[in-house]
C-alpha cells in the first residue's frame, strides 16, 4: 500500500485566458486530512475537479494512489468520493431514495443497496427525513446525506470542497466531527476550505494556493511560525497606565504596539517567535519589566499568529508581519 | 402552503444529531466496494430514477396526456368536415399521423430535461462514479420512452372513443406504436445533445420548435401530399416524419409497407449512431 494518496506535478487547468490551475505541486499523504486553503477564484475547486476525474488536466500529471487520472480515470473513480461545494442530490427524489441510487450505480444488489441506505441514514441521524424529498431538508441535512452517499462504498480518499460553506455553527460542527470519525477508521481527506480556523481545527498538513499555485505547505504549526511572530497580549488593571506599559513592552520587545479598541489591553508582537530563543522567554521579561514598573496586569496571554495572518503574509500583503519578524 | 408549515414543525421538533465515531466507524467498510455494474444494470438504474422523478412529480405528465388529447380533438373537429367528409373518416386517415406528430413534439422534452438535470450538482456525482459513461442519457431516455407509450396509448384510447377502427387490429396498432417509439427514442438524441450544448432550456425549446414544427406540419400527417404545389411535395418527400407517418400507417390498416419500414429502420440506426456519439462527447466535456 503505498503511503501518498495524491501527487501532482505541473498540473494546468485553463479556462479562455484564465488559468485556474497554473502548475500545481501537490503531494498529500495517505490517512489524514489534507487541508487545501485559499482565497475565492483560488483555483482549489478546479484543482479538486480534476483529481475527481470531472475536469481534464490540460497539463501536467496527476496520480491517485499510483493511479493517473486521466489513463485510468476508471480506477481512479473506483477509490474515491467528492462532495462539492454544492449539493450532488436529486432534489426530487426522498433522501433514502437518493442512497438506493448511489448504490445501485455502484453495484449494490438490490436488497443490498438498501440495506446500506439504511445503515447510512441511520449513522447520519436521517432516518427519520428518509421519506422526504431532499428539496425539503435543511443545509445540514443536505450536507449530511451529500456526505453519506460519498461514503456509499468507502472511498479511500474523500474530497470535501468547502464542507462548511453556508451551514450554521451547529451543522458545522457535525460536519467536523463526521471528518474527524471517518479520518479517525483511515480514510484519507482532502478538504478544501477558505475558512481558516477549519483547516486549522481538522487539517494535518496544509497548503495554501492562490491564482492557481501552491505558494505554502507544512503543518499549521510551521506555516504559522514561517509567518514569525505571535503576539503578547496584557489586560492592565488601570487604563491610566497604557501608555506607559505601551512604552515599557515596546522597548523590551522591540515592536511596535498592535492598535486595538480595548483601552485596558495592550497588544505587542513578540518577535523572537520562530527563533532559538522563543516566544515565552520574551514573553517572560516583558511582564517582569512591567511588574518592575508598577504596573498592574490581571490577565496576559501569548499568542500564536493566527492562520488569517498567515493567510494574508502570504497572498495579498507579504510584507507586514515579516518586516517585524527580522 | 399547509405543506410549508407542517415541514417546519417535523424540523424542529427532531431531536439534534450528534455524530459519533463508532456509527460512523461502523459504516465504513472497505468491504462494501461491490463490482462495477454493467452498462444495462447502470442504465436501467438511472431509468428506475426517471420513473421514480415522474412518481414525485406527476405534473410532468401533463405534456403526453392533456397535449395528445387536445390535439386529436382538435384537429377531427376542424379539418375532419372539409377534408374527409366526416370526422370519422377523416379520423382513420388523421389518427396515426397526429400519434407520431404528438410523440415526435414529446421528444424536445427529453433535451429540456437534460439540459435542467445536467445543470444541477447531482450529476457531478454521477459524473464521478465509475460506471458505463453513456449511462444516464440512456436511462432519462427509458424513462422518457415510458412517456412515449403512455402518450401513444392515450391518443390509441381518444381515437377509439372518436370512433378510429384500425383494419390491423391490436397487433397493428401495437406494432405502429412500437415502431414509432423506438424512432422516437433515436430521436431524442437530437434534443440530448442539444440540451448539452445550448445555455438555456429555452433555448432547447426554441431550437426544437424551429425544427419540429415545419418537420410535423409540412408532412403527410394531415393532408394527402398529391394536394401541395410542387416545391412542397418535395420537401414533404424527404421529410422523415413523412416516412415514419408511412410506416405507421401500414401497420395500423394491417398493410405494412416494407419499403417504408426499412428506411425508418435506417433512420432510426442513423440517428443512434450520429447523435449517440456527439451527445457523449458533450456529455464528457462538460
Amino acid at each position: 500500500m503505498t503511503d501518498t494518496a495524491i501527487e501532482t506535478n505541473g498540473l494546468v487547468k485553463v479556462f479562455g485566458d484564465n488559468r485556474a490551475v497554473d502548475g500545481l505541486d501537490l503531494t498529500v499523504p495517505a490517512g489524514a486530512v489534507f487541508g487545501v486553503l485559499g482565497p475565492n477564484g483560488a483555483g482549489k475547486t478546479t484543482a479538486v475537479r480534476m483529481l475527481a476525474t470531472l475536469l481534464r488536466p490540460d497539463g501536467g500529471t496527476a496520480r491517485v494512489f499510483g493511479h493517473d487520472v486521466m489513463a485510468e480515470a476508471d480506477t481512479v473513480r473506483s477509490l474515491v468520493g467528492l462532495t462539492g461545494q454544492y449539493a450532488s442530490l436529486d432534489e426530487d427524489m426522498t433522501g433514502r431514495e437518493n442512497l438506493i441510487l448511489i448504490g445501485r450505480l455502484l453495484g449494490f444488489r438490490h436488497q443490498a443497496a438498501r440495506t446500506r441506505a439504511e445503515e447510512l441514514l441511520e449513522a447520519f441521524g436521517l432516518t427519520p427525513a428518509g421519506d422526504r424529498l431532499v428539496k425539503n431538508y435543511s443545509g445540514g441535512m443536505r450536507r449530511r446525506l451529500d456526505i453519506s452517499a460519498t461514503l456509499m462504498n468507502t472511498p479511500r480518499l474523500l474530497f470535501l470542497d468547502e464542507p462548511t460553506t453556508g451551514l450554521d455553527p451547529r451543522s458545522r460542527n457535525q460536519v467536523w466531527d463526521i471528518i474527524r470519525a471517518v479520518v479517525s477508521y483511515g480514510t484519507t481527506v482532502l478538504l478544501t476550505t477558505q475558512y481558516l480556523d477549519e483547516a486549522d481545527q481538522l487539517a494535518g498538513r496544509i497548503a495554501v494556493i492562490d491564482h492557481g499555485k501552491l505558494i505554502a505547505e507544512g503543518t499549521p504549526g510551521e506555516l504559522k511560525s514561517s509567518v514569525g511572530a505571535g503576539t503578547v497580549n496584557v489586560r492592565l488593571r488601570d487604563a491610566a497606565q497604557r501608555a506607559e506599559a505601551e512604552k515599557i513592552l515596546a522597548g523590551v520587545l522591540a515592536a511596535p504596539v498592535i492598535p486595538g479598541p480595548d483601552p485596558v489591553r495592550v497588544t505587542v508582537r513578540v518577535p523572537g517567535h520562530g527563533t532559538e530563543r522563543g516566544a515565552a522567554e520574551d514573553a517572560a521579561k516583558a511582564l517582569s519589566a512591567l511588574a518592575a514598573s508598577g504596573i498592574v496586569i490581571d490577565d496576559f496571554s501569548l499568542g500564536q499568529p493566527s492562520l488569517d495572518e498567515v493567510f494574508l503574509a502570504l497572498t495579498d500583503h507579504p510584507a507586514t508581519p515579516q518586516e517585524d519578524a527580522a | 402552503m399547509s405543506s410549508t408549515v407542517t415541514e417546519k414543525t417535523t424540523e424542529t421538533t427532531e431531536p439534534v444529531y450528534v455524530p459519533t465515531a463508532e456509527a460512523i466507524g461502523a459504516i465504513l467498510d472497505p468491504r462494501a466496494r461491490p463490482p462495477r455494474p454493467s452498462a444495462l444494470s447502470a442504465s436501467l438504474t438511472f431509468g428506475w430514477r426517471a420513473i421514480l422523478k415522474i412518481k414525485h412529480v406527476p405534473e410532468q405528465l401533463f405534456d403526453v396526456t392533456a397535449f395528445p388529447i387536445m390535439m386529436t380533438l382538435m384537429f377531427t373537429y376542424l379539418f375532419g368536415g372539409a377534408l374527409a367528409g366526416s370526422t370519422t373518416e377523416y379520423l382513420q386517415f388523421l389518427l396515426p399521423g397526429i400519434m407520431v406528430q404528438s410523440v415526435v413534439m414529446t421528444t424536445m422534452y427529453s433535451g429540456i430535461a437534460v439540459n435542467v438535470d445536467i445543470a444541477k450538482g447531482v450529476f457531478d456525482r454521477f459524473k464521478s462514479l465509475p460506471i458505463w459513461r453513456p449511462a444516464a442519457m440512456v436511462g432519462n431516455l427509458l424513462g422518457d420512452v415510458l412517456r412515449y407509450v403512455l402518450a401513444s396509448l392515450v391518443i390509441t384510447v381518444v381515437g377509439l372513443i372518436l370512433g378510429f377502427r384500425p383494419a390491423g387490429g391490436v397487433m397493428g396498432v401495437a406494432a405502429g406504436i412500437g415502431l414509432l417509439v423506438v424512432f422516437s427514442f433515436a430521436f431524442s438524441w437530437i434534443w440530448t445533445m442539444c440540451g448539452l450544448y445550448l445555455r438555456s432550456e429555452k433555448s432547447v425549446m426554441g431550437v426544437s420548435m424551429l425544427v419540429l414544427f415545419p418537420l410535423t406540419f409540412l408532412s403527410n400527417i394531415f393532408v394527402d401530399p398529391s394536394t401541395m404545389p410542387g416545391w412542397l411535395q418535395a420537401f414533404v418527400e424527404i421529410n422523415p416524419i413523412t416516412r415514419l407517418v408511412a410506416a405507421v400507417r401500414g401497420l395500423m390498416d394491417g398493410n405494412p409497407d416494407m419499403g417504408e419500414l426499412t428506411w425508418v429502420f435506417i433512420a432510426t440506426v442513423a440517428l443512434l449512431a450520429i447523435f449517440g456519439p456527439l451527445t457523449m462527447r458533450a456529455y464528457n466535456r462538460k
